[in-house]
């Protein structure tokens, strides 16, 4: 009899990180113990994504040594936090603080386009142990609050609409498949409406 | 790998019977039901053959049954088509919150034409309290639509008594009973509604074919044009081969209901009772005894839908889920909030819909596999 392959929804990358990620904490208990240099935690239970992130530095070449993470999302939320993970091992901070979303996806051989913002979720909280590593070492003047914060619940800044609307989101639902952002917060909609207004403009999308 | 199929709510597998009875009409018996000629003829005896059978099965005349591409087709005609022949009259429609997007989605496109649209709320139960659609009915109300059992939580709404309260306003009733029709008496005189939707491939026949009943004397406003096919409410060329497969699944739904209900329902509470003893921290969504006999829908929290869903899928076991994660709209769903639960909740449910094929075999299976999961995902969330 032929045997066919199981069909998955995924890239082949995805599978792999999602069924065996790599450097994820397997147990509470494991996390709890680990000794970080820095603690990086973005998301909302609430809405779902949710990831911790815990890393460890070389101090004399401020690389990082290891990178852990506990997750509470999905499939590509899980496997692009994989990915991360592995990417900036050896890396040093300020190349890791500077990795793109986009660079992940890429790794991952794609994402459905409103898969897209899981990446964002792995890639703050990077940004966020990293500069809770500067805080902790006084380097506060390496801190860098990339641009102003339009989400408070998601952290989502100004710099993620706009790399958003780079990347080729034009509408505020596009943008949002990418971000979420303003998604449990029907207030600040009118706001970030205009800012891709801002960011089409300026980019020359208009 | 066996597959333990338990998404008998998403569609299901077309019965042996159903296929083999379609056949002869895709080559040999090609006909146009509207053709003089022999093989013309030969396809409008089906056609007609097919409406008589149903009609029996659910107490209408042959000509209330208006053939159409599917629920979703079918739901659109009888909401849009209802409140456009009769916006004279009034402009205010009922529905309730937990409807399927074919009534919901369309009754927020009636709202952009300027229609007024109130959507009860049901009870934390997953239930409508008709005496709450009493309340809100007004002089302007001109259609009541509310689906007979949930497709997510499989809850059965009171519709017969809702139908009498819209009989004595002289209000349009509307279900949708897709997923009903394979386990509920779905006998419309018995519902009391003037419209019903139906589909084919909820129950064993196949996608692309659906119904909606029309009691004698509605009037809807059509939303194709054409041929003037289905007394021109419906135009198109009949689909002669699923016409006759949805006639058949719907006599073979109605002849094994009774026992497939039971036996069901012993599935059903082994799994849940299983699932209750093997697994914390969970939650089952809707009531437990107004239920389809094949829906079970529970809340595993501190865990992510799409995850338990991708991970069962790999071990060959087929189940839904509410979360934002898998939605489009990354929205998490509607029904489960409309129980009053919270996002999380949603986030971490999933739905096994149980059907003609499942075993005692695939409830193990599942008892088996998903402790496993949910222990494995809740030791990597940060928030467990
Ligand atoms: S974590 Fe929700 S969609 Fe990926």
């Amino acid at each position: 009899m032929k045997k066919t392959k199981q069909k998955w929804f995924y890239s082949e990358q995805v599978k792999e990180h999602f069924f065996n990620p790599k450097n994820i904490f397997k147990s509470q208990e494991e996390a709890k113990k680990y000794k970080a240099d820095g603690i990086g935690m973005v998301g909302n239970p609430k809405c779902g994504d949710m990831m911790k992130m815990w890393i460890k530095v070389d101090k004399k070449t401020q690389t990082i040594k290891e990178c852990r993470y506990q997750t509470f999302g999905c499939a590509s939320a899980i496997a692009t936090t994989s990915v991360l993970s592995e990417m900036v091992n050896g890396m040093k901070l300020d190349k890791a603080f500077r990795i793109s979303p986009k660079e992940i996806v890429d790794k991952l051989g794609g994402l459905p386009q409103i898969k897209f913002h899981c990446s964002v979720l792995g890639d703050k909280a990077l940004r966020a142990a990293i500069n809770d590593y500067y805080r902790k070492t006084d380097q506060i003047e390496k801190i860098v609050t990339d641009s102003p914060v339009v989400d408070e619940t998601l952290k989502i800044t100004e710099n993620d609409i706009e790399n958003a609307v780079i990347e080729g989101a034009r509408t505020l639902k596009d943008v949002q498949a990418r971000t979420k952002v303003g998604v449990n917060n029907k207030k600040i909609l009118p706001k970030i409406e205009g800012l891709i207004e801002k960011f089409k403009e300026k980019h020359g999308f208009k | 790998m066996h597959i333990s199929y338990l998404d008998n709510a998403a569609t299901t597998p077309v019965d042996e019977r159903v296929l083999k009875i379609m056949l002869p009409y895709f080559s040999d018996k090609y006909g146009n039901p509207g053709s003089m000629h022999q093989k013309g003829l030969e396809a409008k005896e089906a056609v007609d053959e097919a409406r008589k059978t149903i009609a029996k099965l659910i107490s209408a005349e042959p000509n209330e049954i208006i053939f159409v591409s599917g629920g979703t087709e079918s739901d659109n005609l009888a909401i849009i088509g209802t409140a456009m022949a009769l916006k004279e009259k009034g402009n205010h429609i009922i529905t309730t919150n937990i409807e399927h997007h074919a009534v919901f989605d369309t009754c927020e496109y009636l709202e952009e034409q300027g229609f007024k649209v109130t959507y009860v709320g049901v009870k934390e139960n997953g239930i409508i309290d008709p005496k709450d659609i009493e309340k809100t009915i007004t002089p302007k109300t001109i259609l009541i639509s509310i689906m007979h059992a949930n497709n997510e939580i499989g809850t059965i709404q009171p519709i017969a008594e809702i139908s009498k309260i819209a009989k004595s306003k002289d209000i349009i009733m509307h279900t949708d009973a897709c997923q009903s029709a394979g386990y509920l008496d779905i006998d419309v005189n018995k519902l009391g509604v003037d419209l019903m939707t139906l589909n084919g491939s909820k129950i064993y026949g196949p996608k692309g074919i659906g119904i909606l009943y029309a009691k004698k004397g509605t009037i809807l406003q059509p939303l194709i044009y054409g041929g003037g096919q289905e007394k021109g409410v419906r135009s198109g060329t009949e689909n002669v081969p699923l016409i006759v497969g949805f006639a058949k699944a719907l006599e073979i739904a109605h002849s094994v209901r009774d026992k497939e209900s039971k036996r069901l329902i012993k599935l059903r509470d082994k799994l849940v009772a299983g699932l209750k003893k093997k697994i914390s921290n969970i939650h089952i969504n809707g009531d437990l005894e107004k239920r389809l006999p094949n829906n079970v829908n529970i809340s595993f929290l501190g865990v992510e839908g799409e995850s338990m869903l991708l991970h069962l899928d790999s071990k060959g076991i087929c189940a839904s889920t509410g979360s934002a994660c898998s939605s489009h709209s990354l929205e998490p769903s509607h029904v489960i909030k409309a129980l009053g639960l919270t996002d999380e909740a949603s986030h971490g449910s999933l739905r096994f819909t149980l059907g003609r094929h499942t075993t005692e075999e695939d409830i193990e299976k599942v008892l088996k596999e998903l402790p496993k999961i949910v222990e494995s995902l809740r030791k990597i969330s940060p928030i467990a």
